[in-house]
């Protein structure tokens, strides 16, 4: 190992990798060197599937019978802080749906506003990236429709889906739940803003008032208790810079696989 | 006192009185190159692929599974009067497995863990990092694949070397071969020239089986790829039951590395590995009769 290789590693160690059992056989994890090749893989993958997947292979949608009897309340079961609170209090009626950034006409929708639109309902798979899965009947908005009616501007590349839980307590807010997916994903068919889950409102554990599905990707994308969508030309300047709470934590952005 | 030769694949070994050997070239250096690369994809693979199912050490059967679904295996960790256990439960029947799978010691500590750290890479739990150089080896070892199944078919190494022969596959001949294997009995002189036909018949059923279920069952597990070709859920019978399948075809796999190195060890450990270094392999000349 080479000083300044060592001072780094060091530096790493002091920076809070020291918490962690560092055996030799961790050592190329814990190298940013190494790392950055291992996560070069994420590129090939995802080039190779949108390759295979093209616009609009839709994921697999099953019958009623096939819905799964459990469905695991993941990342928060209910948001904290007193807004959250009362938007329940209220039955959502005071929730307002924020579309802004790179439109032409941003909007603001209400749960009721949403339900008018033309809906589409689908039973589909959810894929948690630790390995489980489950099925459950989801009916909501096609975001693309949405997206349409704000006239996205040329530079638009990703809509960022901002959300009401807090998942890790930080001081500078950046344990919120955030996510985001490009356009490709954003116009496809199976992707929407679902209000109802197995033919009953959307309960609190499972993102009321409103949850993204994109059905071609993992658990983690489906973001639950959204606010605010964002339409940017990148995802660099917030937070952590990689364009979603668990992405920021190390996982893929794309998350299809 | 050996005698070098080059490719020397149809001269018959001369009789001489003292035993001696001889070098021929084994192989490739195609295979050389893709058999060490493999065994480091492999070895990733299999630690990080364990840290993946650490996340969610339970195995189910269908298209979903989770939590209280019926699930045909579990690792995990309980507690009776006041003991921390770790266990392995296969249906109806429970083992325990204290300090190896279910619970065991991260520094020092008593840690609900499936696998214990030094089967995972990293060590430590991280299901992110774990992804990250499962699907780094996972493309490495396919695209090693695609080179060596090119080679293999371009050059004749299939044709040559991995098919059996049609009186190898004689009942009688096929019998003796597995008497001989039972008996640690190899093959010398002429017969060491080539791989015989148990080793012919393992390494196709590998590259032919086992090695491509391994890699359509992890693809099964992508939402991605299914919505690409949603066939794959239907021969496999769903993601949860293809998440099964590739732990189950690696802990195949896994069985295999472990007999085929014992086969190296119990044959001629330096003379295998040289073999696969160098290609040079040594046949040894059998006893005249006298």
């Amino acid at each position: 190992m080479t000083d300044l290789k060592r001072r780094r590693f060091l530096i790493g160690s002091a920076l809070g990798v020291s918490a962690l059992a560092l055996s030799g056989c961790d050592r190329p994890e814990q190298s940013p060197e190494v790392g950055g090749v291992i996560r070069s893989a994420e590129k090939l993958t995802m080039s190779a599937q949108r390759l295979l997947l093209g616009r609009d292979a839709l994921a697999r949608e099953f019958a009623e019978t096939d819905i799964s009897p459990a469905f695991r309340v993941n990342g928060t079961s209910a948001p904290d802080g007193e807004a959250y609170a009362q938007l329940v209090e209220g039955n959502f009626a005071n929730w307002r749906l924020k579309i802004d950034g790179l439109v032409d006409r941003p909007l603001e929708l209400s749960l009721a506003d949403l339900k008018k639109l033309p809906a589409r309902t689908q039973i589909t798979r959810h894929d948690c990236v630790e390995g489980w899965s489950a099925i459950a009947k989801w009916t909501g908005v096609p975001l693309g429709s949405l997206l349409a009616a704000t006239g996205l501007k040329p530079s638009a590349r990703f809509a960022v889906f901002h959300c009401a839980d807090e998942l890790e307590k930080t001081l500078d807010g950046s344990g919120r739940y955030y996510e985001s997916i490009d356009l490709i994903d954003a116009f496809h068919p199976q992707t929407i803003l679902a209000y109802r889950m197995n033919d009953q409102e959307l309960s609190v554990g499972h993102g009321a008032p409103l949850r993204l599905r994109v059905e071609r990707q993992l658990g983690y994308k489906q973001a639950k208790y959204i606010m605010h969508i964002e339409i940017v030309d990148s995802f660099a300047a917030l937070w952590g810079g990689n364009g979603g709470f668990w992405e920021d934590r190390g996982y893929e952005w794309y998350a299809g696989i | 006192m050996n005698q070098e030769t080059q490719p020397l694949r149809s001269t018959p070994l001369q009789s001489t009185p003292r035993r001696r050997a001889i070098f021929i070239r084994r192989h490739a250096v195609v295979t050389r190159l893709s058999h060490w690369l493999n065994v480091v994809c492999l070895s990733f693979l299999i630690l990080s692929g364990l840290q993946i199912f650490n996340a969610y050490p339970q195995l189910h059967w269908g298209q979903y599974g989770m939590d209280s679904d019926p699930a045909f295996l579990t690792i995990g960790a309980s507690e009776s009067h006041g003991m921390p256990h770790g266990f392995v439960e296969i249906g109806s029947v429970s083992v325990p497995t204290t300090d190896f799978l279910g619970l065991s010691k991260v520094e020092g500590e008593w840690t609900p863990r499936a696998f214990p750290t030094w089967l995972t890479f990293p060590s430590y739990q991280d299901l992110a990092a774990g992804r990250n150089w499962h699907f780094f080896f996972a493309w490495v070892f396919v695209i090693n694949g695609l080179v060596y199944l090119g080679y293999g078919l371009v050059s004749g190494h299939f044709r040559r070397d991995l098919t059996p022969k049609a009186q190898e596959l004689a009942p009688r001949h096929f019998w003796r071969e597995i008497v001989d294997h039972a008996r640690l009995r190899f093959p010398a002189g002429e017969a060491a020239r080539h791989y015989n036909v148990l080793q012919k018949l393992t390494y196709i059923g590998v590259m032919a089986g086992l090695l491509p279920l391994m890699i359509l069952t992890g693809l099964t597990l992508s939402p991605g790829m299914d919505a690409a070709f949603p066939a794959l859920l239907d021969i496999f019978g769903g993601r949860q039951s293809a998440r099964s399948l590739h732990f189950i075809t690696a802990s195949l796999l896994v069985v295999f590395v472990v007999v085929h190195v014992a086969m190296v060890i119990l044959s001629g450990p330096w003379n295998n590995l040289r073999s696969m270094v160098t290609g040079r392999y040594a046949i040894r000349s059998k006893e005249p009769d006298a």
